[in-house]
This record gives structure tokens, sequence and C-alpha cells, in this order.
């Protein structure tokens, strides 16, 4: 006999296998899932979910495809939530300090109760990350968040109405554009294809036999 | 968290480790992959597809649940629509809200043309954001642009479209060039070098990755750029069918809000098909690494319109999904788990096979193990092939998993599976759909001349087999050139008078082949609701 367990989604009871995530119960329920549903494999962020097991007083947010459903557990998607993403020319933005005073002021805010960071669904230390913005310490930001998958569980919980996820992703964007550093052999491979280097030898292995290319390929060396 | 059994399988695992640690499983043949890959390889299950009956393809078999879809009927036979009353006009537009689209997109606004997406769910809820490993480009001393073709024709056994492949591995190095100049973070060592490695099939290092976030990363960054340039997106609405004009040209789409059930219609003066794949038909019962939508919606909406298909007979399976836990049954463990040195170990602690054959021969290989040797692990949905990924740690010291790979820690701990220490079980899973609609070298169809394709909607880039890498690289590239080509050819479109004649059409064709089916196409939302009467 499989193990049942009583959840409640937007309130209302069902017994639902034990052994189901949060999603694969709802389905197990009846509903057809047009919101709050993507990737199914926590990478997305679409399907944002708070709950609170009957009893208990803690509030907790998750990710419904990677969360595993409980006794008693009071179930409300977030399908969508209005976090404020600001609109900036990346070509035009340079990584100052200033650039998150202008574009992400409420930032400065932050009354450090450490809801976000609480609230992350992956595990993020969201307040941290944000902190480093406030200083301009762009690479420690983009690392700190780089695992975000924008979910906006955090952005929920926010008393200054901050949209981390939004934060992150500047931070991540001036870093990998202004910050890391430059690759040369990404620029020179560039410019030679540009220049025509490769063309014919390319044209000259789109014509050969197939023969002639099963014998390159399996006697081809392997970089070890 | 592991059963009894599995647990003393690991222990088996864990007394040949330091073995298997100084040594390299041997490579197949090219006779022994192809011996195989016939006998294991589901591509060859004959029981797996039907043949299509009307259309381009006519005689040419594809998988049954496809086929099903291409003799389905539209959901528009019957429906009263007036197709003067427009709700969108535009030049360009895209259906589908993933990488290639957001590519395109992108490059469409950067030529000045009016441009708009159109996606059943979100923006980014896409097999794009679930990319793990990476993207490939030869961009090094060692490597060259022929070295990747070599590799990506091989490996996808020498039917790939030159013209395609050639664009692909041509134009690889610039397309890395241009996420990383929108700031796409790739991980680069100190002085800017690239961090690259192995995939399967590769015969040099040019795996560009994203620590195991690579799709993630590349998708919110090209997400937000569509936002900056504010881009229309029309979320949580599908294209149903496309609109045609009276000279046979494409001339938009006809679109459903997902949550109102209304039509709308959308003009537009070139159409680019952005759909992506469709592991969410499970094509031979399989689990998919694929997200929610992923569902066949283009080819359906393509080949009713009268775009041929090309490969739509291949799929591939990725060897390494999760096997267990059942909760996680079916996600992708990403390939660079085996780049960074995880061997596919059995149920008695052996390796039987280089960790780094392609795709195609890695899964059939598993399902062999499992299947004819019976040296699986036994599982509560089916049985497993370790994956003995502590020998990351050991290889590269520890630390290692958490730096390269922490999508994949994460998803496991969550079910108290501690990767660093042991080994985890997978099967193959459905991946990636090798076919599609057929499209010329610069990305239209070759039935309708201003109607493209881009991303896993296109068939013909890998050939019948795809090598890791090459996906993430072929939405950027095609989704890029589909963007220009499109802008381009819409400056130069006169559109007629807007018809669904084509549906009409398609419905009489399948009723003189005498189909008859209960069924609407495209599926747009697999049907996962279990209802008890």
């Amino acid at each position: 006999m499989q193990k049942m367990v009583n959840v409640y989604f937007y309130g209302k009871k069902y017994s639902v296998p034990a052994d189901l995530t949060i999603m694969t119960a709802m389905e197990y329920a009846g509903y057809t899932l047009k919101r709050g549903c993507g990737c199914r494999h926590g990478f997305c962020g679409a399907c944002a979910t708070i709950y609170r097991i009957k009893g208990k007083n803690e509030l907790k947010t998750c990710l419904a495809c990677q969360t595993q459903v409980e006794e008693g557990m009071y179930v409300a998607s977030i399908p969508f939530f209005p976090t404020d993403k600001r609109t900036y020319d990346i070509n035009e933005i340079k990584p100052t300090e200033q650039i998150m005073m202008e574009l992400y002021p409420e930032i400065y805010s932050c009354i450090g109760c450490n809801a976000c960071t609480k609230a992350c669904t992956q595990g993020l230390n969201v307040m941290q990350y944000i902190a480093y913005a406030q200083r301009g310490e762009f690479e420690k930001c983009a690392e700190e968040s780089f695992d975000c998958v924008g979910c906006g569980c955090c952005s929920t919980r926010c008393p200054a109405g901050i949209s981390h996820p939004m934060v992150g992703v500047l931070a991540r964007r001036l870093t990998g554009k202004y910050i890391a550093k430059e690759t040369e052999h990404l620029k020179k491979r560039v410019e030679e294809i540009k220049h025509g280097d490769y063309d014919q030898l390319v044209e000259q292995i789109m014509q050969k036999p197939i023969a002639e290319m099963q014998e390159l390929y399996n006697t081809r060396d392997i970089e070890e | 968290m592991y059963t009894e059994n599995m647990q003393a399988s690991v222990k088996k695992v864990e007394a040949t480790r330091a073995e298997r640690l100084g040594m390299e499983p041997r490579r197949m043949t090219a006779e022994e992959k192809d011996t195989l890959l016939q006998k294991f390889h589901p591509d060859y299950r004959k029981e797996g597809f039907a043949e299509i009956k009307i259309g381009p393809n006519k005689g040419e078999k594809a998988p049954a649940e496809l086929s099903h879809l291409l003799h389905s009927n539209s959901r528009l036979l019957g429906v009263d629509l007036d197709l003067n009353k427009i709700d969108y006009d535009t030049d360009v537009l895209i259906i589908g809200g993933g990488g290639a689209g957001a590519s395109a997109a992108i490059e469409a606004n950067e030529a000045g043309a009016d441009v708009m997406i159109v996606t059943k769910l979100r923006i980014g809820d896409a097999n794009t954001m679930m990319a793990e490993g990476g993207i490939q480009a030869a961009d090094k001393e060692n490597d060259s642009p022929m070295q990747h073709y070599l590799d990506a024709f091989g490996g996808g056994h020498f039917a790939a479209r030159p013209e395609l492949l050639k664009r692909l591995v041509m134009e690889a190095p610039d397309a890395i060039k241009w996420l990383n100049e929108l700031g796409v973070m790739f991980d680069k060592k100190e002085d800017g070098e690239m961090v690259t490695t192995h995939g399967g099939g590769t015969s040099r290092k040019r795996m560009h990755a994203c620590k195991d976030y690579s799709g993630a990363e590349i998708m919110r960054t090209l997400r937000d750029e569509v936002i900056n340039r504010k881009i229309p997106v029309v979320e949580f609405t599908s294209a149903v069918e496309l609109i045609k004009d009276d000279k046979g040209q494409a001339a938009g789409a006809i679109l459903l809000n997902m949550e109102t059930g209304d039509y709308m219609v959308a003009r537009a003066k070139t159409v680019i098909i952005a759909t992506g794949g469709a592991g969410r038909l499970h094509y031979q019962h399989f689990p998919t690494s694929n997200h929610y939508g992923a569902t066949a919606d283009g080819l359906v909406l393509g080949y009713r319109a009268g775009a041929p298909l090309l490969y739509q007979d291949t799929i591939q399976y990725h060897p390494t999904g999760v096997a267990y836990p059942s909760q996680i049954f079916g996600a992708l463990v990403t390939e660079k788990v085996r780049s960074l040195g995880a061997m596919l170990v059995n149920v008695d602690g052996v390796a039987f096979m280089h960790p780094l054959e392609t795709r195609d021969v890695s899964a059939a290989s598993i399902i062999r193990e499992c299947s004819e040797r019976g040296k699986g692990v036994t599982t509560p949905l089916g049985s497993g092939i370790w994956l003995d990924t502590p020998m990351i740690e050991q290889l590269h010291g520890e630390g290692t998993i958490e730096a390269r790979i922490p999508a994949m820690l994460r998803m496991y701990l969550n079910y108290d599976i501690d990767m660093r220490k042991e080994p985890i079980l997978i099967y193959p899973t459905l991946h990636y759909q090798n076919g599609g609609l057929e499209i010329s070298g610069d990305g239209f169809t070759k039935a309708i001349d201003n109607l493209l394709v881009a991303g896993e909607a296109v068939g013909g880039i890998h050939g019948r087999n795809r090598l890791m890498g090459n996906s993430l690289l072929d939405i950027i590239v095609f989704g890029r050139n589909a963007g220009k080509a499109a802008a381009k050819k819409a400056k130069e479109t006169e559109l007629g008078s807007m018809t669904l004649e084509h549906v009409v059409k398609y419905a009489q064709e399948l009723k003189a082949a005498a189909i008859e089916s209960e069924d609407v196409s495209p599926m747009l939302l697999p049907n996962y609701a279990r209802h008890e009467r």
C-alpha cells in the first residue's frame, strides 16, 4: 500500500502519495498547471511556492518541483511576483559604485533583517550579495548570487522592496563584460575567421567524400 | 538514503575506485559502436515509430507520438476567426522564448526591425535554461573550426548538412564573444583564458562553461537584454497555427491566450519558429530532462504549413539522467560530471566503458548493461548505473564538485545524497530532438521563403546525434542568424491577403488518407493531470 499524506492546495485538502513533489502532487490532485511550472528541474524559478506545516508557525518558501510533500502542508504557489527590473544599456553603463545607486537605490534601504536569505530556495546568502552590491563589489556579488534561479521568494519577504534577483543579474553582467579579463585567444580566433583564414580549409573539409571523413574521424588524435 | 541493495553495490564501487583512478577504460572501435547502437539504441526500436501518412515527409517514419500529433486536428477547424481584425502587427514574429528566440529578437532589434516574441510559458522557460555542461567553440591554439567540424560530423554519423555545420563551427567563436560582451560570466582563468574541458566525442578541450549553470547564465543574460531593449514579449500565449497569405508566404500566426482561451491574430512579414524540443512527448515512455513546454509545437505548425522535416526519426537520449531518487527521475546529470573524470560503473563496481563516448553510444551501452548483461542496480522505477562522482574530488581536489557542478550537488543534497562522498545512480533520459524542420544554410525553410527556424526545432545541424555543447551553440548561432535574416527579409516582403486555407487543406488530406483522430495539435502542454473519472 502506497503511503499517503494530506496536503492542502490553496486551503483545499487532498490525499496524495508521500513520495511526490509538490508539483507532481498537484498534478496527482488533478491540476493542469499553466503558471507556476517551468523546467521542472530546479533551474528556472517558475514554481516559487510558499507553505506552512499545520500547527507550526514558520512560513517557508521553496520550489514546488524540488520539494517533497509533507503531512499537513498548506501550499500556495506564487505564479507571478512583480519584481522591479530597471532597464539600461549594457554598453553605456560601467561597474562603478554609482550605477547601483542609480538603478537600484532601494538596496541602500536594506534593514538587515535577513528575511531574503531565509527565503532563498537555493540556500544563497542573499543579504550578503546585496551588501556586496551596496559597496560596489560586483565580482563578489556576482559570485555569491551565481546560483540564483530568479524565483523571487526573497523579494516577496523584503520589507525594503528590493528586487534581489535583478541586482544579481546586473552584477553578473557587469562582471562578465567589464571586470573579468578579456580573452585574448578568443579575440584572435574571431579575427582570423573574419579575415577569411579558414574559408578555404572549411570548404575543403565540407567537400570530402564520406569514406575519407570516416577515416579522418576514426583516426583523429584526441587531446589528453 | 540509498536502499540496502544499493548500499551493498556502493561498497563494490568503493572497493575498485583506487584501481580505477589510475586507468582509462578502452574506447570502442567503430564496428563495436555500430553493433551496439543497432541492438540497444532506442532509435532502432521499430515499435517506437510510426509512418507519417500525409504531407512533405509522407512515407517516412517518425516517433509514434510525433506522427500522432502530425495526424491530429487543428484547433481552428470550425472556429470562426476574422483574420482582418489584427491584434499584433510586426515585422518579425518569433514563436518561442528560449535561447534561440531571445537571440533572434536581440539581433532583429539591433537590425532595426519591429520584433515581438510570443511564448506559451514565460521567456526563459526553455531547455536553454536547463543546459548545464557548456558550449563548444574552437577558439584555442590547438583547435580549429575544421577540427570542430570533424568531431561534430563524425559524432553525428556523417549525416549533418554541411552548410549548416559550417555555419555552426565558423560562427562559434563569435557567438562566445557576443555572449561575453553581453555580460555572460564564462569560467575563466585570472589572465582571461577560458577554462575549457572535453565533452563526449570532442577531440579538443573546447567546452566553455559557466559552472554547471551554463544555459541558465546565458538565458538570464539574454532575457535581461531582451527586456532592456523593450522588445515586446507576450507570455502565456501560444501560437496554434501559422497564417499564410495568398502568395504562399508566411504572414503571422493565430495566437491563443493560455489563460483566457481567447484567440488573437498576429500579422508579421517574417516568422521565426523557435519552439524547441519534444521531450515532453515521452517517446518510448522515457522520462525526460526537458522543460514543461517541450511538446514539438513548432514542428506541427511548420509541417501543416508545408515545411518539410529532416531526421525527425532521430532522438538523443542523454546517457545520464537521474535514475534515483524517484522525485527527480529523468532530470539531467550534466555530462560535465564525466568530463571531470567520474566513471560509469556497474553493480559489481566494474567500469564497463570509457566515460566519454558520444551520447548515443553511451546511452546504448548503459541500456545494454542494465538489460542484456543484467549488471544494473535495481531502483524503484527500473534500474541504473553508478556514476562514480567521488572520483572527481580525488582527481581534482576536495571542493571541486562544489565549485564546478554546484547545481548537481544541490539537487542531490535535497534528497540527502552527498555526491562528493557517494556515487549517484543514472539511466538514459529523453534529452534532445536531433531532427526538426529543414532549413537552408541561411536559416529559411525551403518551402516558405519568409519562414525561418532556429534552435532545437531545426533538423540537420547535428546529423543523427549531437555532441554536448553544440546545442547551446546552435541556438545562439542560428538564433542570431535568423534574427538578422528575418529583419532583412521583412524589409523586402509585401504581404498579400491572409488565409488559413492551408489548415483546411491539411484537414482534407487527413480525411483523404482515412486518418481520424480525436486529438488536437499542437499539444501545447503535456497531459499530466490525473483525473479519477
